[in-house]
């Protein structure tokens, strides 16, 4: 079953695109230190300062900021501390929602009845109100509190519906021909319900994770996020601070919301494919 | 016998997939009579509904109708244009569904559902009429006509599917086709419906196509029968001759699956091997495989559906007509 | 009925949870939270203090369980406490001038954009092979992706500051008050057309693709099949049968939906500086407005809450099966 999505996935146009645009993030991510020209409080080199609030191009690519730093570069940087975030509070989001997901739509009875509890009220409570209240309260400005933050409120739709699915598959023939058989309760949720869920589980990591991104991205431009370090969203916040409509600096919030955007678009392809991979209404010929 | 009413002609149609083409109807023809009971029995997944659904034009997506044709009232139903069909469709041939679990829009009432139809096809029709017509067809049914204004889900299973033959009955149209109406009814409900089936037809005269798996149901009340079987009509002809002697081995396999209720106790018989997959059809005759009197000439060659006596039965089999 | 007195629980039940998290949050700050309050401000008198403790119900000398039961009384009466941003005001009037700018412009977004994601999409799921409709898919996948203040950047970068075809900010211009009622009036409109419309592209995405999946699931099941057996009219079938049903999934996943626009439209008040709960948010922020901070909490979670209620109030109206206390 696994081996079968994995290869209707790659086979793909949509999903093919969408690895390869998250690939390539991947790449900058990690060899960011070789791909950008400079560091990212680098405001001169041996020729000299660099100008402050140039516009794109000759040495820099993108311009430079308001303080002289490349733009071009902190992108590059920023890259990994934002890809960072965004997947590790995915993944936690993720393992969240599949635990509880997993419990509560197969046990059922009272501990489904105490889960759903929780997981209704992290549902109906707005989210991007309660993750500024906590982290305006967090005085310690890091990414820890971030990931910790976003993932307290990321699990919640995920949960939702693994339930509902997981429930729907406890019904069929092969989870009852398991329950009689005497199997275990463990063994059954990870041997015939888990691998049939799988693409359900992609489809919450991929939206978790990008809910993640836009969310720091969020929480950094007002000014809650770890304005010391570089992320894309701290480079919005920069660019609204200092004024780049004003300036006219469009090369302050053109890359880094770009960059969100195709991050974003990635997923959302990858998403796309699976859903059209798993539904069989949608599916093409 | 009474003048035809519908002709299909050398009908194929099926499916468009990745795989290539499912021809789960291949190459049938039958002519139905005015008043006629005619019951289609196979296995499922043998083309019985592709079948109805081809006659009514509604296969979607990747179904369509690949040859033959589709004689009704001077027209070829096969060719006729989406807006002429809808003339055609329930006011001169209804159906009812297989599942009326899902077959009711569950948002609208009863009685929008009924009206709807007639709308449809009368558009002067005022809505006092409209609504009498829809009463008496559900007194018809036995059903209290005040249950008009309820919704879908206030019914019960045997309510909704009566319902649905009062629907399909709500125009007067020339055929019913009734694509398994029962299979989704336990046995008590199932009886009842069938024999109002039957007193409906003989009260207002349309045709009746009943399709269905279970050949118990249809050896009383049909007047003829068909058999399908890997989409090929493999038998037809007078209900009861061929209860009492069957011509084709499938035939004979159906009708020693089921235990009668009467009559002494035979050993209930079945037919060995599986469906067969419309990708890998044998060569010869498609039901060779399975089949207890197989000989060389059957995996060579497919028989022709064609009559080997006087009595008007068609078979597809070397042996028809034969001792065994 | 049963349903009815079910949601209504629910709701209040939930106002009960935001006002805990906001009675409990300051108090898992290490310290005296009036106390770190009041050392960013010079010169409070003790008296002020006392007022900054109630605006968290902090009164240390009382059990925790009454500090809760009196801040429940005080916000029942309005008393949210009093602003630091802009002391010695009371945050409820600080909040007051704000709020009619946000429930305008977020609420008349999110109507336009409930109302053409959902058209569009209606047509989009019917016409589900068309190339038209993998485009529209793709476009607004697209346009999801994308921070909500973000594109409200770009907007206004290309149609504010480029081309001064609309204004850079504010939600009027200054120069006019109520008074001058029509200058008032098309000024009014005039600087929330690039706000709504950022908002309005934002979240129609969701709308559209929401009731696109919930149209091709409609279109598999059999009552749309003996619709289209009975020779029923193409609009008729796509209108009652289809788009009828496919709403109700809609409507019910409006309030998740909500929590999430809301979010973005708020900061999206930010690029547009307009006078918004949002931007009054952000600037709460920079300044650790907490008692602010708190108050526009429980106003957008109250907001949310109440339009999810009205969602599940709708859901009764339109299906049926809910009515008679079908469990949903």
């Amino acid at each position: 079953m696994i081996q079968d999505t994995f290869k209707l996935f790659v086979g793909n146009k949509k999903a093919l695109v969408g690895l390869t645009i998250f690939l390539i993030f991947l790449i900058i991510a990690i060899f960011a230190p070789i791909i950008a020209p400079y560091e990212i409080r680098q405001s001169s080199d041996e020729d000299g300062q660099f100008p402050m609030r140039a516009e794109p191009g000759g040495k820099h690519l993108l311009g430079t900021s308001h303080a002289g730093y490349d733009i071009f570069s902190r992108l590059i940087h920023g890259t990994r501390l934002t890809l960072m975030v965004g997947i590790i509070t995915g993944t936690i989001s993720t393992f969240v929602a599949l635990t509880v997901g997993l419990l509560s739509g197969y046990l059922g009875g009272r501990a489904d009845d105490f889960l759903s509890f929780i997981n209704n009220i992290f549902l109906v409570i707005p989210s991007l109100p309660l993750i500024i209240v906590i982290a305006s309260y967090i005085t310690m400005r890091g990414i820890m509190p971030i990931i910790l933050v976003l993932s307290l409120t990321g699990w919640a739709w995920g949960a939702r519906v693994i339930r509902s699915q997981v429930m729907s598959m406890r019904e069929r023939e092969f989870v009852q021909v398991a329950e009689v058989l005497g199997e275990s309760t463990l063994v059954i949720i990870f041997r015939e319900i888990l691998p049939n869920i799988i693409s359900l589980v992609m489809v919450t990591f991929f939206t978790s994770t990008m809910a993640a991104v836009i969310g720091q991205a969020t929480l950094e431009f007002i000014g809650l996020g770890n304005m010391a370090a570089v992320t894309w969203g701290t480079m919005l916040y920069w660019a609204q601070n200092n004024a780049a409509l004003l300036y006219g600096a469009w090369w302050w919030f053109l890359p880094p919301g770009l960059f969100i955007g195709m991050l974003g678009a990635s997923f959302a392809l990858m998403n796309f494919a699976i859903d059209e991979i798993s539904n069989p209404k949608i599916r093409k010929r | 016998m009474a003048e035809t009413i519908l002709e299909i002609d050398n009908l194929t149609s099926g499916y468009q997939v990745k795989q290539g083409r499912v021809e789960a109807v291949k190459e049938v023809s039958f002519k139905l009579g005015s008043g006629e009971f005619l019951g289609i029995a196979g296995e499922s997944g043998c083309g019985k509904s592709t079948l109805a659904y081809s006659i009514l034009k509604l296969l979607e997506d990747n179904g369509q109708i690949f040859s033959g044709s589709i004689n009704y009232g001077g027209q070829n139903l096969a060719t006729l244009s989406d807006k002429a069909m809808k003339k055609v469709r329930w006011s001169k041939i209804s159906m009812v569904f297989q599942s009326a679990m899902n077959a009711l829009n569950p948002v609208i009432t009863i009685k929008e559902q009924l009206l709807d139809a007639m709308y449809a096809h009368r558009p002067g029709l005022k809505e006092k009429e409209a609504i009498a017509r829809a009463k008496e067809l559900l007194e018809l049914v036995n059903i209290t006509p005040d249950r008009l204004y309820d919704y879908p889900h206030q019914l019960s299973g045997g309510m909704k599917q009566r319902i649905m033959i009062a629907m399909a009955m709500i125009l007067q149209p020339d055929i019913i086709i009734m694509d398994e109406p029962t299979t989704a009814l336990d046995v008590v409900v199932q009886r009842n419906i069938i024999e109002k089936i039957g007193d409906l037809q003989e009260k207002f005269g349309f045709s009746i196509i009943f399709i269905t798996h279970d050949l118990s149901l249809l050896v009383e009340i049909s007047d003829r029968l068909a058999i399908m079987y890997a989409g090929r009509l493999v038998e037809l002809g007078n209900a009861e001759e061929i209860y009492k002697n069957p011509a084709h081995p499938y035939t004979e396999g159906l009708m020693a699956s089921f235990p009668p209720l009467v009559g002494e106790i035979k050993e209930v018989g079945g037919i060995p091997g599986k469906p067969p997959d419309f990708f890998k059809l044998p060569t010869g005759c498609k039901f060779e495989p399975r089949c207890p009197y197989a000989f060389a000439r059957c995996k060579k060659e497919n028989p022709e559906f064609k009559s080997y006596d006087s009595s008007g039965r068609l078979a597809r089999c070397f042996l028809a007509g034969e001792e065994r | 009925m049963k349903y009815f007195l079910r949601k209504t629980g629910w709701l209040l039940f939930a106002i009960l949870i935001a006002l805990l998290i906001n009675f409990i949050l300051p108090r898992l700050m290490p310290g005296d939270p009036a106390q770190i309050i009041v050392s960013r401000l010079d010169g409070v008198e003790p008296a002020n203090l006392e007022a900054i403790r109630t605006a968290f119900g902090v009164d240390t000398d009382r059990n925790v369980i009454l500090q809760f039961g009196d801040y429940l009384v005080n916000v029942a009466q309005g008393d949210l406490g009093i602003s630091i941003s802009h002391y010695p005001t009371p945050v409820w009037v600080v909040l007051r001038k704000a709020l009619p700018w946000t429930i305008g412009l977020i609420g008349l977004s999110t109507i336009i954009s409930f109302l053409i994601g959902t058209f569009i999409g209606i047509f989009v799921g019917w016409y589900r092979r068309s190339k038209i409709s993998d485009a529209i898919i793709s476009l607004f996948l697209f346009i999801r992706s994308f921070p909500y203040f973000w594109l409200g950047l770009i907007l206004v970068y290309f149609f504010a500051f480029e081309r001064p075809w609309f204004p850079l900010g504010g939600s009027r211009a200054v120069t006019v008050s109520w008074a001058q009622r029509w200058e008032f009036i098309k000024s009014v409109a005039y600087h929330g057309i690039l706000p709504a419309f950022t908002i309005t592209i934002s979240s129609l995405g969701y709308w559209l693709l929401t009731i696109r999946n919930n149209m091709i699931n409609v279109l598999a099941e059999d009552y749309i099949t003996v619709a289209r057996a009975k020779g029923l009219s193409t609009s008729r079938i796509r209108n009652m049968y289809a788009a009828r049903n496919a709403i109700l999934p809609s409507i019910s996943g409006f309030a998740m939906a909500l929590g999430f626009i809301v979010g973005g439209s708020l900061i999206t008040e930010i690029v547009f500086s307009y006078p918004g709960v949002g931007f009054m948010l952000y600037q709460a922020i920079q300044q650790q407005d907490y008692p602010l901070l708190q108050a526009i909490f429980l106003f957008i979670t109250l907001g949310v809450l109440i339009a999810n209620f009205l969602s599940d109030i709708a859901i009764m109206a339109l299906d049926p099966r809910v009515r008679d206390g079908d469990a949903r």
